[in-house]
């Protein structure tokens, strides 16, 4: 369980986070969202120890992170950073993607299968061989996940892991979050992509000016249009459908494609 | 490694008389302290020229800052100090040696805290370097706590992947940086080169002649400083050769290592 109490933290006297509490059992899906500058990154990054409270604990699995160091937190919980070119330095994307493998000393044949295994699951045993900097930016961005998730952490924190992803990489990145979810691991995802959010039906911690400004499921916090305005959120499409249909007086808790449809055709057919 | 000695060197907007001040009797300020402190080997010498500054500093507004580099600078003052006493040199030696250290870096810091690299452009520009030199001049300057921060973010990222950079062995630990030189240098490739691009497609280049929205033009109180500077310069060359000032150095040196070594020696088999 990750538990953050009263968490205040500072950069050169400029508040960023300002008494937040928050409660993330094992095994749950977590969106974390808010405006830029919310202080959505900067709260991730107290997860593993790299931000240290400036008042206020955090715990993870009940260990306080202030006296644990980064890479010992690390072994539990695996952040990926935003932008895959701040980590990218090996010959090969197999170096690459076992160098935190290394680092906790796990033996070579371990480290050849879940480093196969990962590559597989990410659609990228053709690029074992090649050069990290060789491929695109959205391979560079699997490579970047494949190289923290490759260790099995028991929590996964993703920054922004849609960003430069095409639709049907997206997709097989959801299907793979999904699926480690349902494994029983921790997700948290640090987006703006609030339609992948939907997809992925996750609870959603909204910040806003360093305080949690709202915590709940996502469709009570996406149907709320006071909360989506202040985050700088856009609804969901389906929900601004829904919503444009102001007539029929829908459920704005209707955010599904699959769940809008059925709704849309049941009253096409009353009408037909 | 430290990135809070960067602050020390990051230009910042404020109207205090010494940011107003032309750029280049300020270089000159700065010129002057560094080579009086290259000439003088008397400690009360440099201990005045670290003094003198404190006072611009506070003009300037900029005191914190100033501290916080040399806090980081302090690291390796003291190794300076250190290396110099173990090896035999006196305590006078020493501290001179540390404060000359430390003089020429609150100069220089003193010197691009207040200048904007605009200004230092012009300044140079003025003192006839072609316009391509000083422009790749003042953005390698621009450019200082970007990469500061980039490789901050960099090492943030692999301590994530298990990287322990302060464990191991002195020669295990410099390879430790290669996971964190290798992006930071990638990445500074990438960006000139998308720099060069956005640069090329505004027609950088393209007229011999540029005119300038702003026009440095030294002010009467300018001229005041950069002759005072000036004259103290010539005053401070005048005394360093022909002037005899108090010398401090008592001959308190560390009593060389191997002695040391000699004496526990005996003491041991003196015990046994």
């Amino acid at each position: 369980m990750i538990e953050v109490k009263g968490l205040h933290f500072s950069y050169d006297r400029k508040e960023v986070l300002s008494n937040v509490d928050l409660k993330i059992h094992d095994g749950e899906f977590i969106a974390v969202m808010g405006e830029n500058g919310a202080g959505k990154t900067t709260l991730v990054k107290h997860f593993n120890g790299l931000l240290k409270p400036n008042k206020g604990e955090v715990l993870i699995d009940g260990n306080s992170t202030q006296n644990s160091t980064v890479a010992s937190i690390s072994r539990n919980v695996g952040l990926v950073f935003q932008n895959p070119d701040h980590q990218l330095f090996s010959e090969t994307v197999f170096q690459e993607v076992s160098f935190s493998m290394r680092n906790f000393g796990y033996s070579e044949e371990t480290i050849s299968k879940r480093v196969n295994f990962i590559l597989e699951t990410l659609d990228l045993s053709s690029y074992a061989d090649t050069s990290p900097f060789m491929l695109s930016g959205g391979e560079r961005k699997r490579v970047a996940l494949a190289s923290v998730l490759v260790s099995n952490p028991k929590h996964i924190i993703l920054d922004e892991p849609t960003i430069g992803q095409d639709y049907h990489q997206k997709d097989k990145l959801r299907n793979f979050i999904v699926q480690m979810n349902s494994q029983g691991r921790t997700v948290i995802i640090v987006t703006h992509d609030i339609e992948f959010v939907v997809d992925c039906k996750p609870r959603v911690v909204l910040l806003s000016k360093g305080s949690v400004l709202a915590d709940g499921c996502y469709d009570s916090i996406f149907s709320n249009k006071d909360l989506i305005d202040k985050a700088s959120l856009m609804s969901p499409q389906i929900s601004l459908l829904m919503a444009s249909l102001g007539d029929l007086n829908f459920d704005p808790k209707i955010m599904d494609l699959y769940q809008a449809k059925t709704i849309l055709e049941g009253k096409l057919k009353n009408c037909l | 490694m430290s990135l809070k000695l960067f602050e020390g060197f990051k230009f910042t907007h404020m109207t205090t008389p010494v940011h107003r001040m032309d750029p280049r009797p300020k270089f000159l300020i700065a010129l002057t302290i560094f080579v009086m402190s290259l000439l003088s080997m008397n400690l009360l010498v440099l201990l005045t020229l670290f003094l003198v500054q404190i006072p611009i500093i506070y003009v300037a507004k900029s005191f914190h800052r100033w501290l916080n580099s040399i806090k980081a600078g302090a690291m390796l003052a003291s190794l300076i100090f250190i290396m110099n006493f173990i090896t035999g040199s006196t305590l006078v030696f020493s501290l001179t040696m540390t404060l000359r250290f430390l003089v020429l870096m609150s100069a220089f810091s003193l010197f691009f805290m207040t200048t904007s690299p605009d200004d230092l452009g012009l300044a140079l520009e003025k003192m006839g370097l072609p316009y391509m030199l000083s422009f790749t001049f003042t953005t390698a300057v621009r450019l200082v706590p970007t990469v500061a921060l980039e490789a901050q973010t960099i090492i943030d990222a692999q301590r994530s992947r298990g990287l322990e950079l302060d464990k191991g062995g002195i020669v295990n630990r410099v390879r430790k940086y290669i996971p964190i030189l290798i992006p930071l240098i990638v990445s500074a490739i990438r960006r000139s080169t998308e720099l060069a691009e956005a640069l090329e497609s505004r027609a950088f280049g393209v007229t011999q002649k540029r005119e300038s929205l702003t026009v440095l033009k030294m002010k009467q109180s300018d001229y005041l400083v950069a002759a005072t500077v000036f004259l103290t310069l010539l005053l401070g060359v005048y005394i360093q050769f022909s002037i005899s000032l108090p010398n401090f150095d008592n001959n308190i040196t560390m009593p060389p290592i191997w002695q040391l070594w000699d004496q526990l020696k005996k003491q041991i088999t003196m015990i046994i």
